[in-house]
């Protein structure tokens, strides 16, 4: 079972485990990426490259399916107006054991972080708002699965 | 060609796309910032920090020294910051 979902609406992260937990395997791994209030941050606003959005996250799941044995995976991302304490990302992954199911997870929000065309703007209380800078941590945390 | 800017280099440029044609000369995703970069300022400004911008040809991430001939959109914008 894969699914993949660009949405402009708030998503339950829930539903998709529920999903995933019903496909038979022994394990289940998540990440969800929540918009957190860093410094007055009242709202993160996505945007993305629609035309190339749905086939960067697709190959990323296929190359996480070619490289782990999953039963499923849940690749969910957030556009548009987000307001902080709602979920951003979810990556949701099966397994019938826990290391294909951790590491597949672990695999797809690193390398998304550094590869799929969003970008983030931060909307603080102020009224001011600013464009997130990409960070070399992130880059070093994708490049270790190649 | 069709090029279409994202983000912070969107913001710099002041239009989200256009169409344009580049003379023979411009063969890589680097001339056609080059190109551009000599027409005005706004230009310029967006593309100044090389290491800032990354690609996209036809949806697909290249890097600059990418052949443009046979694409049909060029994406520029900076690195990615989703997640």
């Amino acid at each position: 079972m894969i699914q993949v979902e660009v949405s402009e609406m708030p998503f339950d992260a829930s539903a998709a485990m529920d999903k995933l937990g019903q496909l038979g395997g022994g394990a289940l791994a998540s990440f969800t990426g929540i918009a957190r209030d860093d410094g007055g941050v009242i709202a993160i606003e996505l945007e993305h490259y629609p035309a190339m959005t749905d086939s960067s996250l697709n190959a990323l799941v296929n190359q996480a399916v070619s490289r782990w044995a999953l039963l499923g995976c849940v690749l969910i991302h957030r556009v548009g107006r987000v307001k902080v304490g709602e979920p951003i990302v979810f990556v949701g992954t099966a397994s019938s054991h826990r290391t294909e199911a951790l590491e597949a997870c672990a695999y797809l929000i690193d390398r998304l972080k550094t590869e799929a065309p969003f970008w983030k703007k931060e909307h603080h209380s102020d009224g001011a708002s600013h464009w997130v800078d990409a960070k070399s941590s992130d880059h070093k945390r994708a490049e270790q699965w190649i | 060609m069709k090029l279409v800017y994202f983000a912070r280099v969107r913001d710099a440029i002041g239009v989200d796309g256009e169409d344009r044609d580049f003379p023979d000369h411009v063969m890589t995703v680097g001339d056609c910032i080059e190109w551009l970069s000599a027409e005005s300022t706004n230009y310029s400004v967006a593309f100044a920090s090389r290491d800032r911008l990354r690609f996209a040809l036809d949806q697909q991430m290249v890097c600059e020294a990418a052949a443009i001939e046979g694409a049909k959109e060029l994406a520029v914008f900076p690195p990615v910051t989703g997640g």
